[in-house]
């Protein structure tokens, strides 16, 4: 348990090092350890705050205030459906209302815009983009996705 | 003889199976012994017919779309690539009807060119902006950018000139270009497209800021739900640095971290500089004190794609597209319930009628078009009888929209605007920093008070508490967000009526 504890310690700070000397680190230091853990793991607070002259509050503010960062691990896979309003005018809402109803290895999530607002629904597997999503595509794709390892 | 097929790589495209378009064309020419050589090319832009595949003739391209790829082996039997004779063939690109009646000078290169391919850009006129400003006094290329007429196509359309020669004038060791690339409006994608399709085009035009300022250091500050747009910009700005075209201008990009707040542009600041996106008071303005305090010149990317035609064509070339102020083109896009959805670039001045039936075909599900959101989630709801007004600035604030970023969003007859109206509310209190109480008590508050009305609780009242609920928002928040969310509200309400009865909802 120490050992896996240390590990995390170590690979925290090997994350954090060649990027603490940029101007505004804290976003791409954020950015990088939950590319690395999948999430910003709670250990990292102090260390990103004392790599950074910062106050832990300060971190943990910062974390929490974007909608991106997330400090618990999410699902195998993150599905983000856009619930803006170019995609509403072409059945959002029903859509999210289907894919609450379907349970997966997966963790669903929503987005306030991928950007393809002439071709709606949108959604993003991970970052894997998908276009005219109706309730039958969406179970397509996702069933086809929990069959992956 | 190898034939070149073009296999758009934009999301939009990818996101319609472009890839696997790609492999399955690659695959079944190797299988019928057909050369073919396949560019990854930017898209066009027309979007419902994105995957837009296209095969270079000597008589120029031509457009087959969409795409899927059980078309693939229908389109070889029919003799693609040498044939024109599939029903998927929409004849050559340049003559298709939506494209050319369009005037592109920003977008001219999208969907032509490989996006990554610096002799494809040179080749179709590419860094002869940047090449013109190299050898200009600073004062004079903030000059052209001035007498061009140029403004902020972020939203708030502050002459782009003006904002320069701030930063020119400023004294400082260190100035910043900044690029605001939060585009989180829903209906805009014109950002994207620029960064995804042509991303050279951005960069060349904040290389032309920097030697106008005097900045030696630039960021791109992107979406991180904007994942191709930034990558593709990594490696066009190892491009451009490898191919010298970026002396003395450090240029990287950054990612947001999904918070609508941080495309105001001090909100932005307060991000890159690695904190909450907190909105900050102006003074002081951010061509003074803007990143860590030091002259920065911030513009969204449209803005900056703007600025190589005007170096390289002139900035009276510029001035004579346009309406009334609203000088250049504005690229439009065409979003949500809407058959032909897309880019349109136009100059200024053309009707919302327009661009909803010309070139948008009218809504995709075939019913009536009820109402359009111009502008994003903070423009206002615009119902048919307004869709006569000229799209210019000042024509549309005088009727309290905003033309905004140019995304326009359709909705059909089946629209609940009092819903509308309630998701407007909620989205300022999901995204709102919480700087200011009226912006974040009062969405809040405001989605209550809508639930209200629409339940038909002491109605009269609380329409009254609503609309000054508005006004303190519009009068008491520091950016945006606050200050413009009653415009979906109270256009909603002044023009749907009807929607937030109860007796008269479904």
């Amino acid at each position: 348990m120490t050992d896996l504890t240390l590990r995390a310690d170590e690979e925290i700070s090997a994350v954090i090092e060649p990027l603490k000397h940029l101007p505004g680190a804290l976003l791409p230091i954020l950015h990088a350890l939950q590319d690395r853990f999948g999430h910003v793991p709670k250990e990292a607070v102090p260390v990103v705050a004392k790599a950074l002259n910062l106050s832990r509050a300060e971190v943990h503010g910062t974390i929490s205030y974007y909608h991106h960062f997330r400090d618990e691990p999410a699902g195998r896979h993150v599905v983000q459906l856009c619930r803006a309003e170019a995609c509403q005018a072409v059945g959002a809402d029903a859509l999210w209302a289907h894919a609450e109803g379907c349970k997966g290895e997966f963790t669903l999530e929503p987005v306030y815009c991928l950007g393809q607002c002439a071709i709606g629904p949108s959604m993003l597997i991970d970052e894997e983009i998908h276009a005219k999503v109706t309730p039958a595509k969406f179970d397509q794709l996702t069933a086809a996705l929990r069959g992956a390892k | 003889m190898s034939v070149t097929i073009y296999v758009p790589r934009d999301s939009a495209a990818l996101a319609l199976g472009a890839d696997r378009v790609a492999t399955a064309l690659v695959a079944e020419a190797a299988k019928r012994g057909v050369n073919v050589r396949v560019v990854r090319n930017g898209s066009r832009g027309l979007l419902w017919l994105e995957p837009l595949v296209e095969i270079a003739t000597d008589k120029g391209r031509i457009a087959f779309g969409p795409v899927s790829p059980a078309d693939v082996q229908g389109l070889f039997d029919s003799g693609f690539p040498q044939s024109f004779a599939h029903p998927l063939c929409l004849g050559p690109t340049e003559q298709i009807d939506y494209l050319k009646r369009q005037e592109r000078l920003i977008f001219a290169r999208a969907g032509v060119t490989d996006p990554l391919s610096i002799e494809d850009y040179q080749a179709h006129g590419g860094f002869k902006g940047l090449i013109a400003a190299q050898t200009m006094k600073p004062a004079d290329i903030v000059d052209s950018v001035l007498q061009s007429g140029l403004r902020g196509r972020g939203g708030a359309a502050f002459p782009a000139g003006i904002k320069w020669r701030t930063v020119l004038q400023a004294e400082a060791r260190q100035k910043y270009v900044v690029c605001n690339a939060d585009e989180g409006d829903s209906g805009t994608f014109s950002d994207r497209m620029v960064m995804e399709s042509d991303p050279l085009l951005l960069i060349e035009g904040m290389a032309i800021a920097a030697l106008a300022t005097g900045a030696s250091q630039g960021y791109i500050y992107v979406r991180s739900e904007y994942p191709h747009a930034i990558q593709s910009l990594q490696l066009a700005i190892k491009l451009a640095e490898a191919g010298g075209f970026l002396a003395g201008f450090k240029l990287e990009v950054r990612k947001g971290a999904g918070s609508y707040v941080c495309g105001e542009e001090t909100a932005l600041l307060e991000s890159l500089e690695g904190k909450r996106g907190l909105v900050r008071a102006k003074p002081p303005l951010p061509a003074l004190q803007g990143l860590f305090g030091q002259p920065t010149l911030i513009n969204n990317v449209i803005t900056f794609a703007s600025v190589p035609f005007i170096l390289a064509e002139g900035a009276k070339a510029y001035q004579d597209y346009g309406a009334g102020r609203s000088r250049g083109t504005l690229p439009f896009q065409l979003a949500g319930n809407i058959k032909h959805g897309g880019l349109v670039e136009k100059a200024f001045g053309l009707t919302l009628r327009e661009l909803l039936y010309d070139f948008g075909g009218g809504s995709l599900s075939g019913r009536p078009i009820r109402a359009v959101q111009v502008g994003g989630p903070l423009g206002a709801y615009m119902p048919e009888s307004q869709f006569d007004t000229p799209l210019d600035y000042e024509a549309f604030a005088a009727i309290g929209a905003t033309v905004g970023h140019g995304g326009i969003v359709a909705f059909d007859d089946s629209v609940d605007m009092a819903k509308q109206a309630r998701y407007a509310m909620e989205f300022c209190a999901i995204e709102s920093c919480g700087k200011c109480t009226p912006c974040r008590i009062g969405s809040t508050r405001g989605v209550e008070v809508i639930d209200r009305i629409v339940a038909g609780e002491k109605r009269e009242q609380n329409l009254t508490l609503l609309r000054d609920l508005c006004e303190i928002m519009v009068s008491g928040s520091l950016c945006a967000m606050g200050g413009m969310t009653p415009n979906p509200v109270l256009s909603a309400l002044n023009h749907f009526g009807a929607d937030f009865e109860k007796e008269s909802r479904r």
